[in-house]
């Protein structure tokens, strides 16, 4: 395609990340802890420590956050962890929840980043403040009461991140059971795009249904799910962000799987 | 050139050599659950077509498989246990499990998945084709083999030069029912008896020269009624070796019953025609096979010597102190080998469990501590390294001490056999898969591997009567039922005693029924009688075998004076007084058996 725009594009390769960075036409996010963010991270990257975000996602609150990092409305942000993805993907959703269209996420993790020996320090670039629009997307969230309602739908596919375990041993009605470990390939944090479509297909997650991905509590696993639908040429997608602990708290409604010891099959 | 020369930091791993795979069934798998879904596909066609494929049904529901990988002759590198640990995180629960017959089994895998798990085998050269169905299952080999003192030849090119004559074999694909190949290194440590064709290796002079070939078992099996195979005769030649195996195939293809279910694997064939017939009919199918065959129908046996191309010596590193359990472990766990300063390490797993961070660290494990670069899976929901140094013993102790696998007692009684049971499948009445982690850590916990009495014991547990657990066999075994008292129902075990596979094989004799949550003070009852009564020199297993043949001449003279004693632990208490006898092993909710359709028939 001669016309990629940046919105389509869902991973930033290692390569075009290190031009980007040259070229300092990219604002690089750490999501990782503070401390190991000060030992070393991806050069001219700065820190949002996802339980800083979590503590209080607001909008307005992540608009300061963002404006803070020297973010306006056209800067291409690139985030990064080191938990296969998830993490990152949980920031990025808010970026785009709040109206930022050009964010990716890195394709990579940033051991092996490291473990390729790419630029990386400890120095805390000087980042001066950017205004930034709100311009929330509310179409990419899922609340339970939309969720309570959607899931009835024949056209909506619910799909459930945590591990399967898990799954058979509670899960929302109707919801479909794609750990999160599924997602990614050996070295990437999600599978190539051929492979993730086959994936998905033999699965029955295909054409124009609309799907809500949603994991244990804060959308993280759920977040590379949503990342991962997209990255397949499914965009109609919702993350469920408060997730089965919400789900849970409510006291709605959830399905098991019955009359089966299966954890006593794990050696853990 | 010291030994400092020799030694490399980071040693290339050996490569499997045979690749079983075929890509294309994935594509196909994948296709045909489709048109199943679709309702294109009728549901006995597709449960064929599954369990060719190596896809086992699910406890109560249709939504789920159980992948069983192949490992032909126990065989398994590195980067095959490396694989296996991602698609257990990918499509299964974070675990895999070990079988009793050199397969490794991926549970709760979504059926859509399954044609990805296929995919992904054949990229490293596993299949799990043909590890269900009525074809030839997995063909075993013992995981000694090349290493046993005792042996007379390594038997493990022919078994997997007979694994690859018959995988996708058009004359293997719709027999009566399944058909299992077990070769063995001696007869102490075979599995030779209780098999369609059992295999030792045998060397005989024949004028004069040295010539290599098998005693051949057959008609044996462990199942709803087990029996014990017959020699087919004293020396079959190695050039034999396949014309035997396709002469039973074909006789048991014609005659073996295909229309009662129940009945149909060859041993009731043979049961039924009566042994001297059938071994007429075998050795006469045999002239004809010889004779009728293409010279080119011959097994491909790889006479290449196993290379032990890296007898590294890691020990200059050796641990500061040594941990703990070492000696214990090294008692229980390890096997010299006929290689002078190599040992074969076996790991304890529980039921044969294994995490997917433990296959991982153990594919490195491998890389840096077997010679032979590769591992072996064995008997008994275990798996062995071998050509382990023995300066390396202590260090890999601590390795294995870090992941959680350096439990002892892998070679002993301490280690129970348990089928997956109510925990995946469709057939099973009791959890006997936790029940058999729970008398393990009970084992341990007495430090009861540690006695000399016990070590040639074994505890092996099955679901329900059909004995994948192989309970028949076992020292003491155990299949699951249910019981009641009034209209409340508990899980109760058949125990038998006095089982056998080795030389004088026997099926063990029934004692009594024992509710589940008894099974542990009963096992440790049977300890204390046999410590009461045993002589000088006597193991639980000897001094069994006396009981059950009537040859113990102390008071315990018949396998009913055991029961006599045992008798009063089994009483069931009333709900109230104990209302956990009333739960199953890993069950909180009142016990009622429950089960679906089988299809080890299908």
């Amino acid at each position: 395609m001669c016309c990629l725009t940046n919105s389509d594009k869902i991973t930033t390769d290692v390569d075009s990340l290190r031009s980007e960075i040259r070229d300092k036409s990219v604002r690089v996010i750490d999501v990782r802890r503070a401390d190991d963010y000060k030992q070393d991270h991806i050069s001219s990257a700065v820190n949002l420590p996802l339980a800083n975000l979590l503590s209080d996602d607001s909008p307005d609150r992540v608009l300061k956050l963002v404006q803070n990092m020297g973010i306006d409305d056209e800067t291409p942000v690139v985030v990064y962890d080191d938990t296969f993805g998830a993490l990152a993907s949980r920031v990025a959703w808010t970026l785009e929840y709040l109206g930022h269209s050009d964010v990716t996420l890195l394709e990579t993790t940033y051991s092996n980043w490291k473990s390729l020996g790419l630029e990386h320090d400890s120095s805390v670039p000087d980042i001066q403040n950017k205004t930034h629009s709100l311009n929330l997307q509310s179409d990419i969230l899922a609340t339970s009461d939309y969720l309570e309602q959607a899931k009835e739908r024949n056209d909506v596919i619910l799909i459930d991140n945590r591990e399967r375990l898990n799954f058979l041993e509670q899960h929302i009605p109707g919801a479909i059971s794609l750990p999160y470990r599924t997602l990614a390939s050996k070295d990437k944090i999600l599978r190539s795009k051929e492979d993730m479509k086959r994936l998905l297909e033999n699965r029955g997650v295909t054409g124009n249904s609309e799907i809500i991905t949603y994991c244990g509590s804060v959308g993280t696993l759920s977040g590379l799910a949503y990342y991962a639908l997209k990255s397949a040429d499914l965009p109609n997608a919702k993350l469920y962000v408060r997730s089965f602990k919400e789900w849970k708290n409510l006291q709605k409604p959830t399905q098991k799987q019955e009359d089966a010891s299966y954890w006593d099959l794990s050696a853990e | 050139m010291t030994v400092t020369d020799l030694k490399q930091t980071n040693p290339d791993s050996a490569s499997p050599t045979i690749d079983w795979s075929k890509i294309e069934e994935a594509d196909n798998f994948a296709k045909t659950v489709k048109l199943y879904r679709q309702g294109k596909y009728d549901e006995d066609s597709f449960r064929r077509f599954r369990l060719q494929h190596g896809a086992y049904g699910t406890r109560m529901t249709g939504d789920y498989a159980m992948v069983r990988i192949k490992l032909p002759a126990g065989e398994i590198y590195p980067q095959h246990l490396e694989r296996i640990s991602q698609l257990s995180e990918q499509y299964s629960i974070g675990s895999a499990h070990f079988s009793t017959r050199e397969n490794i089994q991926l549970h709760w895998v979504i059926l859509e998945d399954v044609s990805e798990i296929l995919r992904s085998l054949a990229e490293v050269g596993l299949t799990s084709r043909e590890a269900c169905g009525n074809t030839v299952r997995n063909v075993m080999c013992s995981p000694l083999s090349g290493v046993c003192s005792n042996e007379e030849f390594d038997a493990t090119p022919y078994a997997l030069a007979t694994a690859k004559f018959f995988l996708r074999n058009p004359m293997a694909q719709n027999l009566p029912r399944k058909f299992k190949f077990n070769f063995t290194c001696c007869e102490k440590h075979g599995m030779v008896r209780i098999v369609d064709v059992g295999l030792i290796p045998q060397i005989k002079e024949i004028d004069g020269e040295p010539q290599r070939g098998f005693k051949v078992f057959l008609g044996g099996g462990l199942g709803n009624k087990s029996y014990v195979g017959h020699q087919l005769e004293e020396f079959t030649p190695e050039e034999d070796l396949l014309y035997t195996s396709m002469a039973v195939m074909r006789i048991f293809d014609r005659m073996g019953d295909r229309k009662n279910l129940a009945r149909n694997r060859m041993r009731y064939l043979v049961n039924d025609m009566g042994w001297e017939k059938f071994q007429n009919l075998v050795l006469k199918e045999r002239a004809i096979v010889r004779a009728t065959q293409s010279v080119i129908t011959r097994l491909d046996v790889d006479h290449t010597v196993n290379e032990i191309k890296r007898p590294i010596r890691i020990a200059e590193e050796v641990p500061e102190a040594i941990p703990d359990g070492y000696a214990r472990w090294l008692k229980t766990n390890t096997i010299k080998q006929k290689q002078s300063e190599y040992r074969s390490v076996f790991l304890t797993l529980e039921a044969g469990d294994i995490t997917a961070n433990q296959l991982n660290a153990l594919a490195d494990i491998i890389r840096k501590f077997s010679s032979e670069g590769k591992a072996r899976s064995g008997f008994v929901q275990n798996v062995a390294l071998r050509y382990v140094h023995e300066d390396d013993l202590p260090q890999l102790y601590s390795t294995l001490l870090e992941v959680g696998l350096a439990k002892s007692g892998s070679l002993t009684m301490a280690s129970p056999i348990g089928c997956s049971g109510t925990s995946s499948c469709n057939l099973a009445l009791t959890n006997s898969h936790r029940l058999a982690k729970e008398v393990q850590r009970k084992f341990l916990e007495l430090k009861l591997d540690e006695d000399d009495d016990l070590t040639d014991s074994s505890i092996k547990i099955s679901g329900c009567p059909n004995s994948c657990g192989q309970h028949g066999i076992a020292t003491i075994g155990f299949f699951g039922g249910g019981a009641r008292v009034g209209k409340d129902m508990y899980a109760n075990y058949q125990m038998s005693l006095g089982g056998r596979s080795d030389g004088d094989a026997m099926l063990g004799q029934t004692c009594l029924r024992v509710p589940a949550k008894r099974v542990i003070p009963v096992i440790l009852k049977i300890i204390e009688i046999f410590k009461q009564h045993k002589k000088e020199g006597d193991t639980l297993k000897s001094w069994l075998h006396r009981v059950v043949n009537q040859n113990e001449d102390s008071e315990i003279k018949s396998v009913n004076d055991i029961k006599n004693i045992l008798e009063p632990m089994i009483v069931p208490p009333t709900k109230e007084e104990d209302p956990d006898f009333y739960l199953d092993y890993g069950s909180d909710s009142s016990y009622h058996t429950k089960t679906g359709k089988g299809e080890c028939a299908a």
